[in-house]
């Protein structure tokens, strides 16, 4: 085998040897950062793929739960205007009714009477309520007569905007004015036609606002929040906790006309946050307002989004102290893993060396035995010389079995030490190295092995061969392996084994007749001769035959027994016998 | 008296020519052969009574020399004297006929004395071909046979 042939085979092992080598010199620094970014990928991983789901899970609750909260909210804050709203309407209506009743029922002239008009003011406080005052004035515009707290009879409203808009209308709600009380006030006034030409007269009657407000009060809003109506000028005839006195201005911009109750996000002209709902009161300037703190309105959701944030808190807090702790424990239990593995490497490597340094030391001792034997008999050959004869043996011959003692004796030394040499060298060493005499020194080991089992060790080492950094020992023990699996995937005996009855023409076939025996015959012709004698004798009855009770018979010639020459007679008559014995053919070949 | 021929294959040059001077002193009749081929050649030229065979040799390895010489000349004895043996060896050389299986170094009286004992061995053999020569030439072969069949491979 040249070594040629497994310069190929050992590039991969050499180099694992170096790596080897170099990662056991970095071993320490890149492990801690291999198990570190190991970790660090578990828990982001790990992290993600928990912590994911339990987010997107998260932020669809939030905006579904803030988006049904906030319905619920926007039909909280409708149904308090609708309500109001309706309740408004009710008010006014009915109050317009029942002056539309009394302008009906009762007379002009009637209701000019002061005492007759008290009667029915009465009548309608006790019935209906929510009025201040009540009068009457004639198509001129002066109030004929008057029931209230204030001093008004006599009083001209041919200036008044409500008495014109009556005029027109024939009913009429009008907006928030201080008139001659000089007090903040919004009226009913119903127009009522005489029969003459031209000629009517107005019924005209005060609310107590106190109505309003005590129905505001009835809504129990939070303390943040507000109720109140206002005109499209932003001021109403109710007082609010927040716009202060009736004829303050509102701190919102007067909403766009609905017919149906609405609820909008606004801006107070602080810039605060308001939750607006308002409604349009039907057949009047106003609107119904009312006005919350989101953190009023919302503190359901607000508590609830406290609650998911929480408990978003408190489930990424506690899934992270699981990764971390699990990550943390896996990431030690792979450490461990594989310290116990490199420890089982280690000691593989070990048992591996000491199974090479076996089958070496099992070749050494054999090795060691042939010096041995030649000592042991140089040393027995001069004893024999100097005991079996009378004088000393002559000076040269003394000193040629001294040397061949030497020589013995030195290549057990190197034997030996070559082994010692490949043994000590258990614990990895990285050194500079010469792969030729590397080789050299595995192939010595070796060489003896190679002979016997008749294959040719070539070594081509490149003068240019770089000297290497690595373990000498390993890559002996490469090499080494190398070589033994190189060995016993030779067939033994190499191509000098060759089955019996090859053919000549086949493989190795004159080389297998040149070892071959070249004239068989089973005897030496010095045996022949003997036991041609022997048999002479046994005729004359001087041989053994006598002493096993076959004298008569063997002092005669057989009868079958065919004459000729006694040399061949025997040889045929052994050779049969020894073919008989073996179960064979007998073949005779002639001469 | 006719010497005792004792063929000495081992390819220890050293080795051989020290053991044939020391069985030379002992009276016995040596030739030397230094791996199997010679070996096979040798023996044709010098017929040796015993022969004493290294196992691990460079070509021919000692059992199969062992075998070709059996198959050869079943009445020579050989004894194995190898620095090499195994037990596998062992069983395969004594397997094949090998009188005694020596592991070197080993004593030269020992080797000296089996080295004797074969060559009586030998003799016994000779007798009794001579025996079983004179039976078969008056026909009684299944006494000639039986007496070849003592007489082992």
């Amino acid at each position: 085998m040249g070594l040629r042939t497994w310069h190929s085979m050992d590039a991969r092992s050499f180099n694992k040897a170096t790596a080897v080598s170099g990662v056991r010199n970095g071993i320490g620094k890149d492990l801690r950062s291999r198990y570190r970014r190991l970790w660090t990928y578990s828990v982001l991983f790990t992290a993600f793929v928990s912590l994911t789901p339990l987010g997107i899970m998260t932020l669809v609750n939030y905006a579904q739960y803030r988006k049904a909260m906030a319905a619920e909210t926007d039909h909280l804050i409708s149904r308090i205007a609708s309500n109001s709203q309706r309740f408004m309407d009710g008010f006014l209506e009915e109050r317009r009714a029942a002056l539309s009743y009394v302008a009906s029922r009762e007379s002009y002239e009637d209701l000019c009477d002061q005492e007759k008009l008290n009667r029915v003011f009465r009548d309608m406080k006790q019935s209906f309520g929510g009025l201040v005052d009540l009068g009457v004035i004639d198509s001129d515009a002066i109030q004929r007569s008057y029931v209230g707290p204030y001093e008004l009879e006599g009083r001209n409203y041919k200036d008044q905007d409500w008495f014109h808009e009556v005029c027109i209308r024939g009913a009429y709600v009008s907006d928030v004015f201080p008139g001659f009380r000089n007090v903040p006030h919004f009226v009913i006034a119903v127009r009522r036609d005489t029969g003459t030409e031209g000629s009517l007269y107005v019924i005209r009657a005060s609310i107590d606002t106190e109505v309003l407000r005590r129905h505001v009060a009835s809504l129990d809003l939070p303390p943040g929040s507000d109720a109140f109506l206002i005109n499209h000028k932003g001021i109403g005839p109710t007082p609010s906790r927040q716009r202060g006195a009736i004829l303050d201005r509102c701190p919102i911009a007067t909403p766009p006309f609905s017919a149906q109750p609405q609820v909008l996000e606004v801006t107070t002209t602080e810039g605060e946050p308001r939750i607006l709902g308002y409604a349009y009161i039907q057949q009047s300037p106003f609107v119904f307002v009312v006005l919350m703190r989101p953190e009023d309105v919302m503190h359901g959701w607000l508590r609830l989004r406290n609650e998911i944030l929480w408990l978003f808190g408190v489930s990424v807090v506690l899934i992270m102290a699981v990764i971390l702790g699990s990550s943390t424990f896996l990431v030690n239990r792979i450490r461990e893993a594989d310290r116990r593995r490199d420890e089982a490497l280690h000691s593989i490597e070990y048992t591996d060396k000491m199974a090479s340094i076996g089958r070496m030391a099992a070749g050494v001792a054999h090795e060691i035995n042939n010096p041995l034997a030649i000592i042991s008999e140089n040393a027995g050959l001069l004893k024999d010389l100097i005991s079996m004869r009378q004088q000393p043996p002559d000076r040269d011959r003394t000193l040629k079995i001294a040397e061949a003692v030497l020589r013995s004796v030195e290549r057990c030394s190197t034997i030996t030490h070559r082994l010692l040499g490949f043994a000590k060298r258990m614990e990895p060493l990285t050194e500079r190295i010469s792969l030729g005499p590397l080789l050299e020194e595995v192939l010595s080991f070796q060489r003896k092995e190679a002979e016997c089992r008749n294959i040719a060790i070539g070594l081509s080492v490149p003068p240019d061969l770089p000297i290497i950094e690595s373990d000498r020992g390993q890559l002996q023990q490469v090499f080494l392996n190398i070589l033994s699996n190189a060995f016993a995937a030779v067939p033994r005996r190499g191509a000098h084994r060759h089955p019996p009855g090859a053919g000549k023409a086949g493989h190795g076939g004159r080389h297998h007749q040149r070892q071959r025996l070249r004239n068989p015959r089973r005897v030496y012709r010095a045996d022949l001769r003997a036991v041609l004698q022997h048999q002479r004798r046994l005729r004359h009855g001087t041989g053994p035959l006598h002493h096993l009770g076959h004298r008569g018979e063997a002092g005669r010639p057989h009868r079958r027994a065919k004459r000729g020459r006694p040399g061949r007679r025997v040889y045929r008559a052994l050779a049969r016998s020894q073919a008989n014995l073996n179960h064979g053919t007998l073949e005779h070949t002639p001469g | 008296m006719k010497k005792l021929k004792v063929l000495l294959v081992d390819d220890e040059q050293e080795f051989v020519e020290t053991l044939a001077d020391r069985l030379a002193i002992r009276d016995l009749q040596t030739s030397t052969a230094n791996n199997g081929q010679e070996a096979l050649s040798a023996v044709e030229q010098c017929e040796p009574d015993v022969i004493v065979l290294d196992l691990k040799m460079p070509g021919l390895h000692g059992i199969d020399v062992l075998k070709r010489l059996k198959d050869a000349y079943p009445n020579v004895e050989v004894i194995i004297l190898t620095g090499h043996g195994s037990q596998k060896d062992e069983e395969a050389a004594r397997g094949l006929g090998a009188f005694d299986y020596l592991k070197k170094p080993a004593d030269f009286e020992t080797l000296v004395t089996q080295i004797q004992r074969a060559f009586q061995r030998r003799l016994q053999k000779l007798e009794r071909m001579a025996m079983a020569a004179a039976f078969a030439e008056a026909g009684e072969f299944e006494t000639a046979r039986k007496i070849m069949e003592e007489n082992g491979p």
